[in-house]
């Protein structure tokens, strides 16, 4: 392979060449309807990158045989580089150690992992579970299903109109029966970034562990657990430019190792009898069968290839970008933004008047630009604004000012045709 | 490919902005709700048949254009109708819009086969038969029902979403 690729050089500092940064992603050249590719649906899922999609190749093509088990070369050869990618994982969330990471076939997988090893070992009846209104449904299903079982209550933190958690409701909810805070770093469907370090810390002065779900933050800044002080964070490997199929809860070493394991089987094991079975130490005890290796170490590659570009350089790139969009959008008559918070991230939530979010969506693929329309896996914040769906365009740093103006130009186009 | 934009100028000029017997009947004798989870489309059904056949039709509720249209459409086409002649278009639309009509046949749908576009846009196929799944049921349930998964008497999988 001589190619070059632009992102593990160095970089002027507080500038992204995002011309050359795109050059790295295949998919981006693509033509749909005969329009370039305008792909803003990152909040669902992102492209990865040519050396990431090289790593798998590599991986499946030189390393690949199951992992923790054989003493021969390909076996340790797979083990040591799904071992390193955990590394690379607790650099990038800056864990304190890598017994911390734990490999999940994604967020939703994560949070069940939480809810059965933490929810089902120490949440009971009369107990309180305190979520928010911009939960994505897999942050709210789980402790539904967990509230049920147990006899506990679900109570739900409020938002104002410009979508921003109301704190003071949320410091008067947390109290002696809370069990667990459960809540998103930033909102999937507004974009919202949440106060989750003074949040956190407020829980934690009642002695209440939080759960963050990261999978909207760590495509777009730059996530320090510890410095977050969280208990455990979940996020998905899909929407930070790695495959689908692999994900990562971080958890505190001592939860963890208090928390009962979620599935059964090999690897999570250290003896098994027909009498006893003596769990595995952590991570392993939450990693039951064969794990999804290659996607693991594939994602390994996307965090170095982040790394190479930069987060911060990355934050402020998309928040010039996505200030850009909101100003353009606002002028358009009869667009109303869903979502105004004073801290956003990379998130444009917003209905045109007159035309359902469906037709808008349709209209623009029609335009070669590729939206999220409907209610966004968040129905709750749907209802909290009285829309049955929305139209979404969500950025990642390989997105620039003229997609944006193809956007703009294509609601234009749908408005002319309800016109 | 190239009649999308068609499709939504012929259906979106006229039935979109001018939805026909759009409301409630008040002395229906069938009635169902049709739900759309993937959109959040949901409209309300309301019939009166007489000696089998179709005297009125209403619907009434929140949805794209493609299915406001499409139930617009579907109240004309089928009051005056036998159920039995309703049923045979409900399944011709159905065809339709999910690619499986067979040219070769005759069929009834006439103007109708303005949505035949859909069945280019597999997310849309579901909006534009909303109706058609709704009418079917109120054929067949006096109490309201809904389209909705197990509940849906013409059920197909829907395609959830993430993020």
């Amino acid at each position: 392979m001589n190619v070059q690729y632009t992102a593990l050089k160095p970089q002027r500092r507080g500038t992204l060449d995002v011309e050359r940064l795109r050059a790295d992603f295949p998919i981006l050249r693509l033509h749909v309807k005969g329009k370039p590719l305008v792909f803003l649906d990152n909040a669902a899922s992102s492209q990865m990158p040519q050396p990431v999609i090289d790593r798998w190749l590599r991986y499946q093509t030189t390393q690949h045989a199951n992992i923790h088990r054989a003493v021969h070369t390909l076996s340790e050869t797979a083990t040591a580089e799904y071992e390193a990618a955990r590394g690379k994982l607790q650099a990038f969330l800056n864990a304190k150690e890598e017994r911390e990471v734990i490999f999940t076939s994604g967020t939703t997988d994560a949070i069940n992992l939480v809810a059965h090893g933490y929810g089902r070992k120490f949440i009971g009846a009369g107990d309180e579970i305190v979520l928010t209104t911009l939960e994505h449904h897999s942050n709210i299903v789980p402790w539904q299903m967990v509230a049920e079982e147990r006899g506990a209550r679900l109570r739900v933190v409020p938002v104002n109109d410009r979508g921003e958690l109301i704190v003071e409701e949320y410091e008067r909810l947390v109290g002696s029966r809370t069990k667990l805070v459960a809540l998103t770093h930033v909102s999937n469907a507004l974009g919202t970034v949440n106060p989750v370090r003074e949040m956190i810390a407020m829980a934690h002065a009642k002695g209440i562990p939080v759960l963050l779900d990261g999978a909207q933050a760590v495509p777009h800044m730059k996530v320090d657990v510890q410095d977050l002080d969280c208990d455990f964070y979940a996020f998905s490997g899909h929407k930070m430019f790695g495959p689908t199929g692999v994900g990562v809860l971080y958890g505190k070493a001592a939860w963890l190792e208090k928390m009962q394991p979620f599935k059964g089987g090999g690897d999570m094991i250290l003896s098994v009898t027909f009498e006893k079975t003596t769990y595995n130490v952590i991570p392993h005890k939450f990693e039951a069968g064969t794990p999804p290796i290659a996607a693991a170490i594939t994602l390994g590659a996307a965090v170095d290839y982040l790394a190479g570009v930069g987060m911060e350089r990355i934050a402020a790139y998309e928040t010039d970008l996505l200030d850009y969009a909101t100003e353009q959008v606002n002028r358009l008559p009869g667009v109303r933004i869903i979502g105004t918070a004073e801290k956003k991230a990379a998130v444009l939530s917003f209905t045109v008047g007159g035309v359902h979010p469906h037709d808008v969506g349709t209209l623009l693929n029609e335009e070669g630009v590729a939206v999220r329309t409907g209610h966004h896996c968040a129905q709750p914040v749907m209802q909290r604004f009285k829309v049955p769906a929305t139209s979404r365009a969500s950025f990642a740093f390989y997105n620039t000012h003229e997609e944006v103006d193809a956007l703009v130009a294509g609601i234009r186009k749908v408005q002319k045709v309800f016109g | 490919m190239a009649d999308t934009k068609q499709l939504y100028q012929e259906v979106i000029l006229d039935h979109n902005r001018k939805p026909r017997n759009w409301g409630t009947l008040p002395d229906a004798t069938h009635r169902a709700e049709g739900h759309n989870p993937l959109c959040g489309d949901h409209i309300t059904l309301t019939l009166r048949l007489r000696e089998d056949t179709v005297e009125a039709v209403n619907v009434q509720g929140e949805s794209c254009a493609i299915c406001k249209a499409s139930a617009s459409m579907m109240t004309t086409t089928v009051k005056g109708k036998t159920r039995t002649d309703a049923e045979q278009l409900i399944q011709e639309f159905r065809d339709m819009a999910t690619g499986k009509l067979d040219a070769a046949r005759p069929n009834h749908l006439g103007r109708l086969t303005v949505f035949a576009g859909v069945r280019d846009l597999p997310t849309r196929v579901k909006c534009a038969i909303l109706p058609w799944h709704t009418l079917h049921a109120a054929f067949n349930a006096v109490a309201s029902t809904t389209t909705e998964a197990d509940a849906d008497p013409m059920h197909e999988q829907i395609i959830g979403g993430a993020g």
